[in-house]
């Protein structure tokens, strides 16, 4: 399977006449504090369409009350693209691809990294972008932060100094941002290519597009420009090898043509001098280097052999517990709120069709995506505070030499390990990974960790058809879990190594351990907030959708099929409410067999009846798509023990273990009860899973692909046990 | 001349050239890892890989492999 790594990208909507802006910047420089605190509650997160990388955009107050359009960028140390994310970077900066040509790009720089942030600011500069520099994280850099004025003369673009946190600064950087619009556009080379390089950027010159010229891009023909783009082409560009490390960029062919004709390329020229130019120029600005005694004495004990590794497990548990404990009377509250609601609405309603649909699609669809917001919250919560103060880059640190072993990055560690709690946060979580390749492996192999909707499913099985001490049954338990922890990290490594998008890369994994700060809660939770509320508008949709139409699956014809007893007369015959309730269970029972779900129950049982399965579980394996525990109660339904059973329910666990078949035998044995287990680790029994991955990776593929391998896995690993367990005279 | 892989933890080194693919080197000398750039190796990860390296006033995370690419001098 494959899927573009690279579709047309399409800006978000921007608002004509109003000056266009891009933040840029290194990661770690308080690029997304200074956009918060230039653009107010304005900031609206949107994705690319096609591809995973959300772009944010803000309105910005100039002098004067003019309001001007603040898009943010992925943080990134270069302009040379080698992804779809750094492209998306590229794109923005010089408005090809379809983005808006920027009037200004506003490049962040470290106080206490000026010349690593300055080298992207002088890449930015050549390629003829007005710039102005937010000097940032000067109150951290103290003394050894470089005078404003100074740096400004140097790099040659206005520098201002800003404290996102105090907001000191922010009018001095809109005044120079209004300044430079109105200043004259140029591109601005702090060194000269060479003899060699000369004549290389020239024929790629000549083979760019009209679209890609600084005529059309900017309105004027600036060839230092042109020379830029040609330059980023050369060295972005490689012949194609097919090789599986290079993501394809969106070039046009001539260029690309152009590029490949050129000799063996050696890029460093372009590198090199403007390092050269940096090295020279920066120092003498910067008095002595920043203090980072702090940070180091910190990673002295975080990142220590083995007090590193003890407080790395301790803020594991703590997050891990967190995400399974406290998040559950949330969950609880908020299911028994929407059961209330329910059962409120019926009383006013009345029972009929339209009162079902209400309260059991309706509803119930609303409470199912809205259960899923207490683990989504809290996650996102520890995740913002690791991410700020530094600590989740020394989680890949720590993890790396594991996770790389099947080939992971250290980053996947973290939504992993809350795929325990729940596949639907872990996955939002990947978006700690800055590349799309490591978060789409990493969601394709989180729902196959086993999460809190399959232990309900596991209790009522060993409960019911596995015979032996609790402490048998404790360990089957744990086994369950150590069996998906397996099962995921090999189906990582398998398809690292045979999907093509997913195969692992050659690029250097190299990340900075930025210094530890003090986490900002205004920004922390506007990103909870922003997460969520993405969650319920573009997953929870869709979720809502599907458990509206797996509820009619279950609730249509809806009538009794012909033949079967008059179960209303009976119940209202009966003479106890002990009869009435078996009745009516009875009834339900025989409904959810003649709906349409039943029926498809009854029709998959050939595909499953080699797994050990008849079509009773079958309807169960549909009913479980709307959330795994749905099992256990559509069980409840199928056996007539009533809907509110529980994977403690003592007459479900009767019922499963006495069930026999035609032939008398029992239906289930503890093999059976194996295969089931298995099955339900594999198989991807959760639309809310797959909706959203197809919110997260903007396509239908993934979803699909997801759906399918694991569906099929299940199937083969689940025959394998029942057939190969019968072989054995189990 | 070693690789910055051999090289003692707690030494100051100078790069002096940076191998491997293309795209590999362009990355590590864009990151600032330019002949002539002070290094120095603080760490190794309890697992034994990657390493903690500190370059111009930052802290690095580098596969050892990786770090295997780097030719640099004892100073």
């Amino acid at each position: 399977m494959t899927a573009p790594c690279h579709a047309p990208g399409v800006a978000p909507p921007t608002v004509a006449g109003r000056p266009q802006l891009v933040l840029a910047g290194n990661p770690n420089v308080g690029k997304t504090t200074l956009f918060n605190a230039l653009t107010g509650s304005s900031a609206k997160v949107s994705n690319y369409p096609g591809i995973t990388v959300e772009i944010t955009r803000g309105e910005l107050a100039l002098p004067g009350g003019r309001l001007a359009d603040l898009h943010d960028l992925p943080g990134t140390y270069s302009t040379n693209a080698r992804s779809a994310e750094e492209q998306i970077a590229l794109d923005a900066l010089v408005g090809l691809d379809g983005a808006a040509t920027p009037d200004a790009v506003i490049v962040c720089v470290d106080a206490t990294q000026v010349a690593r942030a300055a080298y992207l600011l002088l890449q930015i500069q050549e390629l003829g972008a007005r710039c102005v520099v937010a000097l940032t994280m000067v109150d951290e850099a103290k003394a050894a932060a470089p005078d404003a004025r100074a740096l400004a003369a140097v790099l040659g673009c206005e520098v201002v100094a800003v404290t996102a946190r105090t907001r000191v600064g922010l009018d001095d950087l809109r005044a120079a941002i209004d300044r430079v619009l109105r200043s004259e556009r140029r591109a601005t080379w702090h060194w000269q290519p060479g003899a060699e390089l000369r004549p290389r950027l020239d024929a790629v010159r000549a083979a760019m597009p009209e679209s890609w010229g600084s005529a059309m891009r900017y309105g004027a023909a600036l060839p230092a420009a042109d020379d830029a783009l040609a330059l980023w082409a050369l060295t972005c560009i490689e012949p194609r090898t097919g090789g599986p490390d290079d993501d394809e960029l969106a070039v046009p062919e001539a260029v690309r043509a152009a590029v490949i004709a050129e000799p063996a390329p050696r890029d460093d020229e372009a590198v090199l001098a403007r390092w050269t130019w940096l090295d020279r120029e920066i120092p003498p600005l910067v008095s002595r280097p920043p203090d980072r005694s702090r940070t180091e004495r910190i990673d002295r004990v975080l990142l220590h052999r083995v007090a590193g590794f003890a407080s790395f497990i301790g803020v594991m548990t703590v997050l891990f517990m967190s995400l399974f404990w406290w998040a559950a009377p949330v969950m609880d509250a908020i299911d028994q709120l929407f059961k209330w609601c329910g059962a409120q609405l019926e009383a006013v309603l009345g029972a009929g069709v339209f009162t079902d649909f209400l309260v059991q699609g309706v509803i119930g669809g609303v409470g199912a995506v809205m259960v899923f917001l207490p683990q989504i919250l809290l996650l996102f919560l520890f995740l913002g505070f690791l991410e700020d103060c530094g600590y989740l880059a020394r989680v890949a640190y720590l993890m790396d030499r594991i996770m790389r072993s099947m080939n992971l990055h250290g980053r996947a560690f973290v939504p992993m390990l809350s795929g325990f709690a729940c596949a639907v946060p872990a996955i939002m979580a990947t978006r700690t990974m800055e590349r799309r390749r490591d978060r789409i492996l990493t969601m394709m192999v989180v729902p196959l960790m086993t999460c809190s909707a399959r232990l309900p499913v596991y209790t009522l099985v060993i409960g019911a058809l596995i015979p032996g001490s609790r402490w048998i049954q404790g360990l089957l338990m744990v086994g369950m879990y150590l069996f998906s922890v397996v099962t995921a990290l090999i189906a990582a490594w398998v398809m690292s190594k045979t999907v093509k998008p997913l195969k692992a890369k050659r690029l250097p994994f190299v990340i900075e351990l930025p210094p530890y700060r003090f986490p900002r809660l205004g920004g922390v939770l506007r990103m909870m907030w922003g997460k969520s509320s993405m969650f319920l508008r573009e997953a929870g949709t869709v979720i809502l959708a599907c458990s509206i139409a797996l509820w009619a699956l279950l609730y249509f014809p809806h009538h009794m099929p012909p033949g079967a007893r008059d179960y209303d007369a009976l119940v209202a015959e009966a003479p106890s409410d002990q009869a009435k309730a078996e009745l009516t269970a009875e009834k339900q029972a025989i409904q959810l067999e003649n709906s349409y779900g039943g029926r498809l129950g009854h029709a998959i049982e050939p595909a499953i009846r080699p797994l050990g399965f008849d079509w009773k579980i079958g309807i169960g394996i549909i009913g479980a798509f709307a959330a795994r525990e749905v099992f256990v109660s559509t069980l409840g339904i199928v056996y007539a023990v009533g809907s509110d059973a529980d994977a403690g329910s003592a007459p479900l666990r009767a019922a499963l273990h006495d069930a026999k078949d035609d032939a008398g035998k029992r239906s289930y044995t503890p093999l059976v009860g194996l295969s089931l287990m298995i099955f339900f680790a594999l198989a991807c029994q959760c639309m809310s899973t797959l909706a959203v991955i197809r919110r997260e990776t903007a396509s239908l593929r993934w979803p699909l692909f997801l759906f399918t391998y694991m569906t099929v896995l299940a199937w083969i690993v689940s025959f394998c046990v029942y057939q190969g367990g019968r072989l054995l005279g189990f | 001349m070693a690789s910055l892989a051999e090289i003692p933890l707690g030494r100051v080194v100078t790069v002096r050239a940076v191998d491997g693919p293309r795209a590999f080197r362009r990355r590590l000398l864009e990151m600032g890892l330019v002949p002539g750039t002070a290094v120095k190796v603080v760490t190794v990860a309890p697992l034994g890989d990657p390493l903690r390296i500190h370059v111009r006033g930052g802290q690095w995370s580098i596969r050892r492999a990786e770090a295997a690419q780097i030719q640099v001098e004892l100073k």
